[in-house]
């Protein structure tokens, strides 16, 4: 079987620190990673290319420095990388991106054969919009499952797979048919370390360069020029100033507590 | 590429999700929001809506301002599935031209509007905390502002070329008021057969036997990875209840298992804007205070001086939260009304 997995390399978001002086984000020596819940797809694929055979694309867009992402991806047991490099695609929103990782896809089905299952984490932890994975269902023209939780059957000759997804204040059980697109929660799998010899091929490998010269694509659907959502402003949400530390023992706690609320507690009548 | 006929789209739509024969709150909160739009811009607002049996709720939607109803019926649409609840969305918006299309930012909602807004070729900004109407644009275009970057920096987003513009919008970020009008009732078929839907659903379980609202309550107690076990979730329960509030928790503590998701506050919770938040426990991550920064007094109980919850707390006790929170509920239970409780909904 053949699985493609949307990888993205973001900031790590938890160390990203605001500078309120200037109002911009300090990204100074803070780490690229993988976007947390796509080492999850790529986890997801690897099991089925374990149990199932057949091989494991991904498919990232992004700087040169995005390889690191998906040299990554094949120390986690994926066989072909390929990324999206191109002037064109910046400054893309969620709905040029699809079309351009759509895009990359198509070559990658000419080169590998067809897909059976394209998986991408649930969100990216930067954007956090959660849009990219539809999308690309969407555009793809397969049934869509996000926020996946357990993979419980895959049956390639019938052509269906059973996955469970969370659904608001629980789960559900679909039976989906396949190709289709799943994205994934961190709850889907354990990730693995990675054996030396997996890493070491991984830095070995070539990750495959696309870009509008080599990949059937319009550039008047791509980048920021031709994103329909555009950003008109950003600005840092104004920080709450530092309140008081209460001076208190275990004795008075609640009674210095209580004095400060008390206003309050009088106005919402519970007084 | 801006679309030609821009002036064509009108009306401001509201996508009416709902679950057992119930509509989700956050439907309402964008009724109230959109009848506010509507005015700003000059139109209607409208609800949307696809089901089973979907017409019953054109009572309630017209106590939250809708001044039409939209909707398919079909037995193919009793459960939520992705590609025949687009499908069908799909039909009334592209015949009826709506100028703006606003979706709760839930697990359904997050779900469905990604794929309409790729089938209408439109942009879509995800998880707006603001939503407000550029006058000086000459298509009064909508401001869309969203947190990015965990909740670091605020993005104003907006769409000026394409139609509809189209947002989710987290729950609890507007209050549902009632401003009651008459509605008319909009009934259009759309062709579905079972046989064609590419996905059957084999089970469904709620594990969450209490979905709350955390928004409805004035005061919110929440623990974090300081209250130390599970057993310690009653702590929570016990102070809510005296101060007639109800009980939540950071991430972490759903990590752990020790609480229900539906009680989670932060960047992928709920958003709370009490006017009492106790936070017990927490440290305070970036992503648990973009949910509840803009609650009106907010007291932190933690042993870490250092901790950031301080850094944002109206009133900060350096302490255990597990040996304090007793005293609080003790005393508070002295001195506040007997059964302060007031509840909403």
């Amino acid at each position: 079987m053949h699985s493609l997995v949307f990888i993205k390399q973001v900031p790590d978001a938890a160390q990203v620190r605001v500078d309120y002086n200037t109002g911009t984000l300090i990204r100074e020596g803070v780490p690229a990673i993988i976007n947390p819940y796509d080492t999850h797809a790529i986890e997801a694929a690897v099991q089925m290319k374990d149990k199932f055979g057949g091989i494991v694309s991904v498919l990232s867009m992004g700087p040169p420095m995005a390889e690191d992402a998906l040299r990554k991806a094949l120390s986690m047991g994926a066989d072909k990388a390929y990324l999206l490099c191109d002037k064109v695609f910046a400054g893309s929103d969620t709905w040029a991106t699809s079309y351009a990782l759509w895009a990359g896809a198509q070559k990658i089905i000419q080169e590998n054969g067809p897909v059976d299952i394209f998986w991408a984490g649930k969100q990216a932890i930067d954007g956090d919009t959660a849009q990219t994975g539809p999308g690309l269902a969407t555009r793809l023209d397969i049934p869509l499952v996000t926020c996946a939780i357990k993979i419980v059957e895959l049956n390639l000759e019938k052509s269906y797979i059973v996955v469970q997804r969370l659904i608001e204040g629980g789960f559900e059980t679909l039976q989906v048919s396949i190709p289709c697109m799943i994205t994934v929660e961190k709850e889907l799998n354990t990730l693995r370390f990675s054996p030396l010899p997996d890493l070491i091929r991984a830095a070995r490998s070539k990750i495959h360069l696309l870009n509008s010269s080599n990949v059937d694509i319009d550039p008047t659907k791509c980048g920021l020029k031709y994103s329909p959502t555009k950003v008109k402003r950003v600005f840092v949400p104004s920080k709450r100033e530092r309140g008081e530390i209460l001076d208190v023992n275990e004795n008075n706690i609640a009674s210095v507590l209580f004095e400060k609320l008390e206003p309050v507690l009088r106005k919402m009548n519970k007084l | 590429m801006r679309v030609s006929n821009i002036g064509e789209y009108k009306d401001v739509w509201v996508f009416i999700e709902h679950d057992c024969g119930k509509i989700e709150h956050v439907s309402l909160e964008l009724l109230t929001k959109g009848c506010q739009l509507a005015k700003d811009i000059g139109c209607k607002v409208c609800a949307f809506s696809v089901g089973e049996n979907v017409e019953g709720f054109s009572e309630k939607l017209a106590e939250y301002g809708a001044e039409k109803f939209y909707f398919i019926e079909s037995p193919v649409l009793k459960e939520y599935r992705t590609e025949p609840y687009r499908d069908s969305l799909l039909y009334l918006i592209e015949k009826y031209k709506p100028e703006i299309i606003l979706i709760g930012a839930t697990t359904l909602g997050r779900d469905i509007a990604a794929t309409l807004a790729t089938k209408l070729n439109t942009g879509l900004t995800a998880d707006t905390t603001a939503l407000d109407i550029d006058f000086e644009s000459e298509t009064k275009n909508l401001l869309m502002t969203r947190p990015t970057f965990g909740g670091n920096l605020m993005a104003v987003i907006y769409c000026p070329d394409n139609r509809p513009q189209m947002s989710t919008v987290r729950p609890g970020v507007f209050q549902a008021i009632k401003n009651p009008v008459n509605i008319e009732k909009i009934r259009e078929e759309f062709e579905l057969s079972e046989d064609k839907i590419p996905k059957k659903i084999l089970e469904k379980v709620k594990t969450d036997s209490d979905k709350v609202n955390l928004g409805f309550y004035d005061v919110i107690v929440a623990g974090g990875r300081g209250i130390e076990k599970k057993e310690n979730i009653k702590l929570l329960v016990d102070l809510a209840n005296i101060l007639g509030g109800t009980w939540a928790v950071s991430r972490k503590v759903v990590q752990m298992g020790w609480a229900p998701y539906s009680r989670q506050v932060g960047q992928t919770g709920q958003t709370v804007h009490p006017k009492i938040y106790i936070a017990a426990g927490i440290s305070g991550a970036i992503q648990h205070i973009a949910g509840m920064k803009s609650s009106e007094i907010i007291v932190a109980i933690n042993k870490d001086p250092q901790a950031p919850i301080f850094d944002i707390a109206t009133y900060g006790i350096i302490g255990d939260a597990v040996k304090i929170l007793p005293r609080l509920t003790q005393y508070f239970g002295e001195r506040l009304k007997a059964g302060g409780s007031n509840e909403k909904d």
